[in-house]
């Protein structure tokens, strides 16, 4: 079926994810602006920095999919309807066998004389704002024609663009429609307290040449009661009039004041066209808020779907018109019949002129519900007080209770707990608190997750105190409250991320964020990636593509010390060295004046090294057998044994050979933290193993394989996962280990710390790779073999790649080294001058 | 201001890995220099481009800050762009050398251009 929707603004974008997934449409959108949909609620963030693609409604690729073909710059002028054919601007037709008019609204400017000067602009697109950003540079004075909601946050605008700056409105007070004249009174001291002048009760007769250019006044609005005002730009924000033109031409019946009158399913007078937001008249009214827009736009995309069985399809029923705002910085919110002008309504009234608090709450003549409010310079009670006029919740025995500021231990409002799971919480977007509850259920347990999972929140923003107050009270219900988001650009678990890029296939950070996160990423989330990425396809960190993610460590391939030198750590596996190699690293360590020291894990550490002298360390040590101990990445740091059966009296096995295997296969694989292993040749346990993440001691008949030891700072004893294996059946089970805690680990837990918020533990983790409970093991086994297959070392990779060898200079710009960087000798040996040292030799 | 002689060439853009920092001799001085692209591959706008502070950092007391992670953090002021410190993980404001943990940590920034050709230059000061 041939869907053609005319305007790609918020409602009818909102349309088109509505459908997007349905099958067999084969959609065409055609929109007039140059961009496609973009954020017209929060247009005014375009003036503190945002810009048009941050404003951008359209995710990423969404306008890549085979059945929505957008056309921009596309102006719809005529609908042939009994051929079914749209017409452009250009002379193209398009064919529809449903239409949906979605051409919004455009902004009223009352007919004044002079109202096309230069320098009188509007308020309603971003061409519109970059126009006024241009005459904002050039004016000293502006001047907003209208007092409504879009003409305060206008205002503020202009104020922020260094401009002396007036509000002129045609009735006797601001914000006509959502407030009433005590509140609007308030608003308006609390405006004009900040520097914006306002003028009410002003009917612009004319427009004309003002004093003086550029100073002030460029022009001079004249006003029916005589009075004059000089300024030098104007925008007008008086309303919104419906886009009915096309139906006009179309013949499709309109409202006497605009608007293309649909029912109750949305239709037009053409039952094969729909109109909906801005543009559609229903029932008398014109809704000028996003969120019955988006319910319109919902409805229209079920009638689609429902086709013949549209009548038993949802139906439009009007929309709550409440709204709470932030105008000027004055919070102001309104709910239902604000006015009061149901018959027989009674009001409570609050008014506290000293903190500049207005409150009014509209009741039914009986007293028992709320139908209506005012709220103005504090509307922290805007969400509760709303739920409570939706859900026609019972008010309280004291009303004003709910108004009056709350004294100090008293409780007031409603809970949250007592709205029904019905609650519309999120209007915008349609979400009740049972959606909310379902999905914290499901696992979205942050606020981020939430507003992403249900999208509640996401639009006017209103509700989040509601939804955040939703989300803490099912957390402390289910008795858990587990952040586990990786940092603000990606929320999800390291877990998650994990999956996502491995079914995604993101190869790369910028692929990977652009994907499954926002922004740019930090220092949090990159070595997260780059980590996630290494053990996903084993691509070298060095690459360029990756280069910007690794931390210093990964990038240089050593580690860095507090005075900014790096050490190096050369492989001996499983703690075994010959003489030969014993007197290189001697020499190189002598060579380069280099601090020398034995590690826990029977290792060599080389102190002092300047990054300028990596490679040529590297290149010493690699031409001497010598690889890449990883001491610097998040990977298997050392495998550490006893001298095992060919030498020890007690040794049952040999400890040795096995460690250098298990060493030789895990070297340089990337995981969720640092690695630690031990063999140990009989019980007597001479390599510590039960303090390792992997701990194998030799045994009469094979080996015990321990998991999830720590020693450091929170020791843990290593658990048995199996007893008595052989040597393949043990690599097996290593494999299927560190796979498993690889997918499932989160950022930096070691396995200790994983195996004891797993669920289960290690019951859980012999199940699956013992038992294969989850028929993973092959997969597991795979995945280690692919990582085997493709190890190279990092060291002889980077000194035999030009590109790479590049960093490895302290200066861009020249070849001195860095002079901060000094020494002492302590013990026979170099170590850094403390700052005290270097102050002291500076000093005469 | 703009007195030709105080800007120094340091390098050309495409010798700085994107989102990444070198180390750039002015003068006496370290200046750390970063190539801030967008995740989109975007170049240009204010967020992105060449940005020029202190090499050292003031809390570890070493020249290191072109070695650290560039990244982008929310803050009371909107979102910044940063670079952590590779020794401590303070962050520090690319545009203006402040530290988002301690005011104390706080770094110069360097005025920076860098020309249609890719030439990258520093305002000695």
């Amino acid at each position: 079926m041939k869907i053609v929707v005319i305007g790609n603004g918020m409602v009818g974008h909102k349309l088109l994810e509505e459908l997007a997934d349905v099958p067999n449409l084969a959609i065409t959108v055609l929109c007039e602006e140059p961009r496609p949909a973009y954020d017209r609620v929060h247009l005014s963030e375009f003036f503190s920095g945002k810009t048009a693609d941050d404003l951008s409604l359209v995710t990423p690729g969404f306008f890549d999919r085979a059945n929505i073909t957008l056309k921009l710059n596309a102006k719809a002028v005529g609908i042939d309807r009994s051929a079914k054919l749209v017409q452009l601007e250009d002379g193209e037709t398009v064919p529809y066998d449903q239409l949906v008019l979605a051409t919004g609204s455009y902004p009223f400017v009352p007919p004044v004389t002079g109202r096309d000067r230069n320098g009188c602009l509007v308020y309603r697109t971003i061409e519109d704002l970059e126009a006024m950003t241009e005459w904002g540079k050039k004016s000293k004075v502006g001047v907003v024609v209208g007092g409504g909601l879009l003409g305060l946050e206008c205002a503020k605008a202009l104020k922020d663009m260094g401009l002396q700056t007036h509000v002129v409105e045609f009735a006797p007070r601001l914000m006509t429609v959502q407030v009433d004249d005590m509140g609007g009174r308030l608003l308006r001291r609390k405006i004009e307290a900040m520097g914006v002048q306002v003028h009410t009760g002003k009917n612009t007769l004319e427009i004309t040449d003002g004093a003086g250019l550029g100073v002030g006044g460029r022009h001079a609005m004249k006003f029916a009661d005589g009075s004059q005002l000089q300024t030098d730009m104007i925008v007008f924000s008086a309303g919104i009039r419906p886009r009915d033109e096309l139906a006009r031409v179309a013949g499709l019946i309109r409202g006497e004041r605009g608007g293309i009158l649909i029912d109750n399913q949305c239709k037009t007078s053409d039952p094969s066209i729909y109109a909906i937001g801005e543009c559609a008249l229903w029932n008398g009214k014109i809704f000028g808020l996003v969120a019955p827009g988006y319910d319109m736009a919902r409805i229209v995309a079920k009638q689609i779907v429902a086709g013949d069985a549209a009548a038993a399809a949802p139906q439009f029923n009007g929309a709550d018109m409440s709204t709470k705002l932030k105008l000027l910085g004055v919070d102001v919110a309104s709910i239902g019949d604000a006015q009061g002008s149901t018959p027989g309504s009674l009001t409570y009234l609050f008014n506290d002129d000293v903190a500049g608090h207005y409150k009014k709450l509209v009741v039914t003549a009986d007293g028992k519900l709320l139908i209506g409010a005012v709220l103005v310079g504090e509307a922290n009670d805007y969400g509760t007080l709303l739920q409570m006029a939706l859900n026609g919740i019972p008010l309280p025995a004291q009303p004003e209770s709910l108004i009056l500021p709350s004294v100090e231990g008293g409780s007031k409002g409603i809970g949250i707990d007592m709205l029904p799971a019905t609650a519309s919480i999120c209007s915008c977007n349609n979400v009740s608190k049972g959606d909310l509850c379902s999905a914290i259920e499901g696992g979205a347990t942050s606020l981020g997750a939430l507003k992403k999972c249900t999208k509640a929140a996401t639009s006017c923003g209103g509700c989040l105190p509601l939804v955040k107050q939703v989300l803490d009270a099912e957390l402390k219900k289910s008795g858990v409250l587990v952040l586990n988001h990786i940092c603000e650009h990606f929320a999800h678990s390291r877990q998650e991320l994990f999956h996502l890029v491995k079914v995604g296939g993101q190869k790369t950070f910028d692929d990977t964020i652009l994907a499954h996160g926002k922004g740019r990423g930090c220092d949090v989330c990159k070595p997260t990636v780059a980590s996630i990425l290494a053990s996903c396809w084993n691509e070298h960190v060095l690459k360029p593509k990756h280069a910007s993610v690794q931390d210093t460590n990964d990038y240089y391939l050593a580690n860095i010390q507090k005075d900014g030198t790096y050490s190096v750590v050369p492989r001996i596996p499983g703690g075994e060295i010959t003489p030969d190699k014993l007197i290189v690293i001697g020499q190189v360590a002598k060579d380069y004046g280099l601090y020398t020291k034995i590690t826990g894990g029977q290792r060599i550490d080389l102190f002092g090294a300047r990054v300028e002298q990596l490679p040529e360390i590297w290149g010493a040590l690699v031409a001497a057998g010598f690889e890449s101990g990883h001491a610097y990445g998040k990977s298997l740091r050392t495998v550490k044994s006893c001298v095992g059966s060919t030498w020890c009296r007690y040794g049952v096995q040999d400890s040795v050979t096995m460690a250098i295997r298990i060493e030789e296969r895990y070297r340089g694989l990337r995981s969720p933290h640092k690695i630690k292993m031990a063999v140990s040749g009989c019980t007597r346990e001479c390599a510590e193993a039960q303090s390792k993440d992997v701990g194998v001691i030799a045994t009469e008949k094979g080996w015990n394989l321990y998991v999830a030891g720590n020693g450091g700072m929170k020791p843990r004893h290593a658990e048995l996962l199996a007893s008595d294996v052989d040597d393949e059946t043990l690599i097996k089970l290593i494999d299927r280990f560190l796979m498993l805690y690889i997918r499932t680990g989160d950022r930096l837990q070691r396995t200790a710390t994983w195996i004891e918020n797993l669920e289960g533990g290690l019951s859980y983790v012999k199940k699956v790779v013992i038992d294969d409970s989850l028929g993973l093991c092959a997969e597991l086994e795979a995945d280690m073999a692919r990582q085997v297959e493709t190890y190279e070392c990092e060291w002889k990779k980077a000194i035999t790649t030009p590109e790479t060898l590049k960093r490895f200079s302290h200066f861009v710009n020249s070849a001195d080294t860095d002079s901060n960087i000094q020494f002492v000798d302590e013990r026979g040996q170099i170590r850094p001058k403390s700052a005290l040292e270097k102050k002291l030799e500076v000093a005469p | 201001m703009t007195d030709a002689a105080s800007w120094t060439f340091v390098c050309h853009r495409d010798d700085i890995v994107p989102n990444t920092g070198v180390c750039a001799k002015v003068g006496d001085a370290q200046v750390a220099v970063f190539r801030v692209v967008a995740p989109n591959g975007d170049e240009g706008g204010p967020e992105n481009g060449i940005f020029a502070i202190d090499n050292f950092d003031v809390r570890s007391q070493a020249n290191v800050l072109s070695r650290g992670l560039i990244g982008e953090l929310s803050t009371e002021t909107g979102p910044a762009l940063v670079v952590a410190s590779p020794v401590y993980k303070n962050h520090l404001c690319l545009k203006t050398g402040r530290c988002l943990e301690d005011e104390a940590w706080s770094v110069k920034a360097w005025a920076v251009t860098c020309g249609d050709d890719g030439a990258i230059m520093v305002r000695a000061s």
